[in-house]
């Protein structure tokens, strides 16, 4: 069976289905794909889906980042303590996901407070990294709102990073590919929510409609409320039309003290411009790169690639920068 | 826990002091969680550290290590000063008013009776006045002065706000903030709950820590009510059930004793157990401790067991010390008077306290079995590994030997979980290579030890010879035969009392509870606690029903719980002294003017009248007790007595060292180091990213947490010279390790008795085999010294000094 509109998941916690599934999330319903990249022509319509992440019921306990690495079967390397909580000491191309500690003396209170979030992917409605990528197909949206990274048209120039407001895709040194949270496109359109999500004990981690999600968030918002956090909210930021992973915040006036959790996110100016005027010539560059970059990296992928990447981004700029370029805008 | 992790949902405030639940125990954390959701439930933490379960807690308040006896006695002083105490239940179910002896006090932070050469009281004058009716006398009105009531107040009365601040090195201002939040939860309507673990358990004086916290309860109302209780968190997943089934040095299983050399027989040993009521009408349920010790010997022996015999009491071994715990062990190993070593499931090398010594006894063996799932230390003493394991291999000649077996993801059987749920488990896999089942391993060694004696007799083989070992196959028990064999069964039909000509069940029947179990031989059962468990509707623990009736987060039919499938103990306080709930929005006993109902098993007598019978029936009062009389060697009321390593000297009397009753080894003394030379008080914990010391053979586990290291305040960084990610050295009386620095706002310098304290926190789960980085545990430099009632060591308050450390530890 395939699961119909309806029936995708609406928990985490719920078992999966036990019937052998099929798939839902395809290319039957992406609904957008990096430049220029197929969509459906009539898209299965699911419902938008979020993940919600309850900072005020995490404990930091990373079972989110072992589930993620036992799911996608990642190796992140057994590393040192530099003096911090934080293991892997940031986000790689074997970690997804982070837990992100940060030790905060609130100065309204005197209270200190020690602020874990889980940092990843955002899953943007208007994904940054989807706009900026130039390789066709190799970031799709599919109708639920996941962005999900297709791994073999990926030709590791590693735009999407720059295009990021969260500065989450992270380019493998192995595959010279980038890699980041799918929010399990692949349990999920099988009807079970991400691994993440399903091991968080404390369920600080929910999945769920967006719209599900959301009326959760405020009846977490207004308990927060309740114990003197006035300005508990919900981080959904607009600048990026929403994201499909969002944040209960106790503070949610002052994200930044989150480790650094972006005020507004937006996609940056510079590939912003690409939906504009730049875009035919910024393609036609990127095009170039691109191809450079598939045929070298057919011969030589290992030895190339930096001097790839850095060409190709040599060339953004000057696309992006018409007078770097000496051509008149069109 | 006298409750399970299932009812913590249904409490208004949540107290975590004495360990740290987010961290240690995620899982179980969750009922946390959701009581703080859905019933807007509070979250207390009183740690040295600001902990994970600190960073979701509504409030924080930081205390000394080892001072958490003043912290309650100061709880309990407010209370009674602010009168927040749930009177009924005080009055009624608790021995506020039963006298004490006159002869009976404390003075200079000691109990009347002190011996200090012998470093023990004599406990005669902590007791009750017995009138001529040979009951306790008592004073309702609670006006008599040498009431427990009176005492108690005369004891916490040196527990003020500022005796907290001036001990603890907590504010005053936050420890009033707490005692106004836990002062609420004396209404009968609101509950608090208490979730400790090893935070608690791992001092000199570590069951006074709890006692303390018991008491409180008891003085709110909050034993055997919905969301209250004692709850202990236990460690490895079933810890609950090792102590349940007597896996030490002293204990039957379900908690009977190993007689001592003072009671060299029968009659002797039940002298002083099989308690009379000590007030009229009571339960005093250990009247049945002759049935439980019967049906135990005649599962141990069978026909060789027999009333002429005094059910081969003779058989049993006499303890001529109170326990063979693991310190005394490793000290007698230590003298060399240990050959052989045989080490199951267990990693002392890590676990012990100062593994210097540990490792020298370990040299002294002549051999050394390690039965045990992974590579541990232990079975690796002897082995090089530079600084990590600094030995002269060479120099040890100590064989040993190392049995693979498998862990419990191949085995089946039930773990018991901290709520004393006996849960029924499949083998998910083989185990792998040449690794067997401990049952297999444990059946092989008993086999050939018995032919031995067989072959070559002995001093005394009867009881190895005679051992009951009617397994299908000799060679591996299954789990259900044991499982089975601990239930019980009758070994002759079972007759009605009332009505001879009625069986109850049939020889080789299973029995159905341990209500069914006799004293006479015509029953046997290898753990009465767990008697109902395997009955003849089957495998109880093997349930899987999630029902849960009306959410009152019982589950009782999932799995098993013991006693008698009971979910909170001492049910029969949640209602008041005519059988009505105390709260009648979370019901969970009532007397319908016949009997008890409700939502669990009454723990009393289904049919003992309300106003009658008190609910604590193990205890001969039928009431909790605040005063202990003698059954503690350290005292009838917590006292607060410094860790033996502390960086001031004890208010009450500055003379006294540690617990004035705990054990310490003459070897030892010379290995305790004083404020002078090691001004920082240390403490050990665990980390959420990993488990003890397995999980640093797992590659994730060891990338979340790969590398051993230490917290220290940035005060105290700053003061040193340390960097944070630095490399340091740290260094006791008794050992030195190295780590990397975690400097952290967490942890702040308190000040104590004027004196400015600083606390090293040091996790515990490196060492040298496995695939995270090589390191320490701080057992390298804790004191090899116990809780002066069970031994547990002080791994919690400690004194070690620090300082920047150069270059890296040679492997």
């Amino acid at each position: 069976m395939t699961l119909g509109a309806n029936e995708s998941p609406r928990t985490a916690v719920a078992n999966p289905p036990v019937q052998p599934v099929q798939g839902n999330l395809g290319q039957h319903n992406v609904v957008r794909s990096s430049a220029g990249g197929p969509v459906a022509e009539n898209p299965v319509a699911l419902p938008a889906v979020a993940k919600l992440i309850d900072v005020s019921k995490c404990i930091g306990c990373k079972a989110c980042q072992t589930a993620c690495v036992e799911w996608n079967d990642t190796h992140p390397d057994i590393g040192v303590n530099v003096g911090i909580y934080e293991n892997p000491l940031d986000l790689t191309p074997d970690m997804f996901t982070l837990m992100r500690f940060a030790e905060y003396d609130n100065p309204e209170t005197g209270d200190f407070e020690w602020l874990i979030r889980k940092d990843g992917c955002m899953h943007c409605a208007d994904p940054g990294c989807l706009t900026a990528c130039p390789a066709p197909g190799a970031i799709v949206q599919y109708s639920n709102g996941i962005v999900d990274f297709i791994h073999e048209n990926c030709i590791g120039c590693g735009y999407c990073i720059s295009g990021c407001p969260f500065d989450i895709p992270r380019l493998s040194q192995v595959d010279h590919t980038v890699y980041k949270c799918t929010l399990c496109s692949d349990r999920v359109a099988v009807g079970q929510g991400p691994a993440c999500a399903k091991a968080c004990p404390t369920q600080a981690i929910v999945f769920g409609t967006k719209d599900d999600m959301k009326t959760y968030a405020e009846e977490r918002i207004e308990d927060l409320k309740s114990r003197g956090y006035e300005n508990a909210g919900l981080y959904d930021p607009q600048g990026v039309n929403g994201t499909h992973v969002m944040y209960v915040l106790h503070h949610a006036d002052k994200p930044g003290i989150y480790n650094d959790l972006p005020e507004d996110p937006k996609i940056a100016g510079v590939v912003q411009n690409w939906k504009g005027p730049t875009k035919t010539v910024g393609l036609a560059a990127i095009g170039l790169a691109a191809v450079g970059s598939v045929v070298m990296g057919l011969f030589s992928r290992s030895e190339v690639a930096p001097e790839d990447e850095q060409r190709a981004e040599d060339m953004v700029d000057r696309a992006a920068d018409p007078a770097a370029s000496g051509r008149e805008q069109a | 826990m006298t409750n399970s992790w299932t009812d913590i949902k249904n409490t208004d405030l949540v107290i975590v002091m004495g360990g740290n639940a987010a961290e240690a125990h995620p899982c179980g954390f969750k009922w946390v969680t959701e009581a703080k959701h859905h019933r807007g439930a509070k979250l207390i933490v009183v740690d040295p550290r600001f902990t994970r379960t600190a960073s979701v807690s509504d409030y924080y308040a930081p205390i000394r290590p080892g001072t958490d006896i003043v912290f309650l006695m100061a709880l309990i002083r407010y209370m009674i000063e602010n009168d927040k105490v749930q009177w009924d239940y005080v009055r009624n179910y608790t021995n506020a008013s039963l006298i004490v002896k006159d002869e009976f006090g404390w003075s200079d932070g000691l109990f009347t009776g002190y011996d200090e050469e012998k470093r023990d009281y004599d406990k005669t004058s902590w007791d009750y006045v017995i009138g001529d009716d040979g009951f306790a006398q008592v004073d309702p009105t609670l006006e008599n002065p040498r009431c427990v009531w009176n005492l108690l107040k005369a004891h916490v009365d040196a527990y003020t706000p500022e005796m907290v601040e001036r001990v603890c090195g907590t504010p005053a201002d936050r420890f009033l903030h707490i005692a106004e939040m836990i002062g609420e939860c004396s209404s009968p309507t609101k509950t608090m709950t208490s979730m400790y673990a090893l935070g608690w358990t791992q001092h000199s004086k570590g069951a006074q820590n709890i006692r303390g916290m018991a008491m409180l309860q008891l003085i709110l109302g909050n034993i055997g009510v919905r969301g209250g209780g004692m709850n202990a968190l236990r460690g490895h997943s079933n810890i609950q059930g090792l102590t349940d089934i007597g896996l030490m040095s002293n204990l039957i299983p379900g908690y009977l004793n190993i007689p001592t050399e003072q009671e060299p027989d029968w009659t002797s040993y039940m002298k002083s157990r099989a308690f009379k009521p000590l007030r009229p009408g009571q339960t005093s349920y250990w009247q049945n401790y002759p049935k439980f010790m019967v049906s135990f010997m005649k599962s141990m022996w069978g026909d060789a067991a027999t009333a002429e015999n005094d059910w081969a009491f003779h058989y049993l071994p006499k303890l001529d010390v109170p326990s063979y715990d693991m310190l005394r062990m490793y000290e007698l190993m230590d003298q060399g008077k240990v050959n052989l070593y045989f080490c199951q499931g267990f990693n002392p090398l890590l676990a012990s306290p100062d593994r210097n010594k540990t490792t020298q006894a370990f040299s002294k063996l002549k051999m050394l079995v390690t039965i045990d799932p992974l590579e541990t230390e232990t079975s690796r003493f002897w082995e090089n590994h530079g600084d990590y394991n600094a030995v002269d291999t060479a120099s040890i000649q100590t064989e040993v030997i190392q049995l693979p077996s498998s862990c419990f993801a191949e085995d089946e059987g039930a773990l018991v979980n901290s709520g004393r749920w006996l849960q029924w488990h499949w083998p998910g896999a083989e185990p792998p290579g040449e690794a067997k089942l401990d049952t297999w391993i444990m059946a092989q060694i008993f086999l050939r030890v018995r032919d031995l004696y067989l072959t070559e007799g002995g001093v005394f083989p009867d009881p190895i010879v005679n051992l009951t070992w009617d397994y299908a196959d000799p060679n591996e028990p299954t789990p259900e035969e044991l499982a089975k064999e601990m239930n019980g069964r009758a070994l002759a039909d079972l007759t009605d009392p009332n009505d001879p000509s009625r069986t109850l069940v049939s020889a080789g029947q299973q029995v159905l509870n341990f209500s069914q179990l006799r004293d006479d031989g015509s029953t046997a059962c290898a753990c009465w606690i767990y008697s109902g468990s395997w009955n003849e509707d089957g495998n109880n623990m093997a349930r899987r029903d999630n029902n849960d009736r009306d959410n009152t987060g019982a589950f009782g039919n999932w799995a098993w719980s013991w006693p008698l499938n009971r979910r909170i103990l001492y049910n029969r306080a949640s209602a008041d002294l005519q059988g009505n709930p105390w709260d009648e929005t979370r019901p969970l006993l009532w007397w319908n003017g016949e009997r008890w109902e409700g939502y669990d098993v009454p723990d009393i007598s289904p049919t003992a009248r309300p106003e009658e019978v008190m609910p604590f029936i193990m205890n001969p009062e039928g009431s909790s007790r605040l005063f202990t009389r003698g059954m503690m060697r350290d005292g009838p009321f917590p006292t607060h007595m410094e860790p033996f390593e502390s960086p001031v000297a004890n208010v009450f009397n500055p003379n006294m060292r540690g617990n004035p009753v705990a054990r310490f080894f003459d070897s030892d003394v010379a290995r305790l180091g004083d404020s002078a030379e090691f001004p920082f008080v240390a403490t050990s914990y665990r980390l959420t990213e990993h488990f003890h010391y397995w999980t640093k053979h797992n590659v994730v586990n060891a990338a979340m947490q790969p590398e051993f290291f230490v917290e220290i305040s940035e005060q105290l960084a700053a003061e040193k010279g340390i960097e944070r990610g630095g490399r340091v050295r740290v260094w006791s009386k008794r050992g030195e390790v190295w780590a990397k620095a975690l400097v952290t706002k967490r942890i702040k310098p308190m000040i104590c008795d004027g004196k400015t304290v600083h606390v090293i926190g040091i996790p515990l789960h490196w060492g040298f085999v496995g695939a995270a980085k090589k390191g320490w545990g701080p057992n390298t430099l804790t004191p090899f010294v116990g809780d002066a009632n069970v031994e547990t060591p002080e791994f919690k308050a400690f004194l070690v000094n620090i300082e920047p450390a150069v270059g890296e530890a040679v492997s």
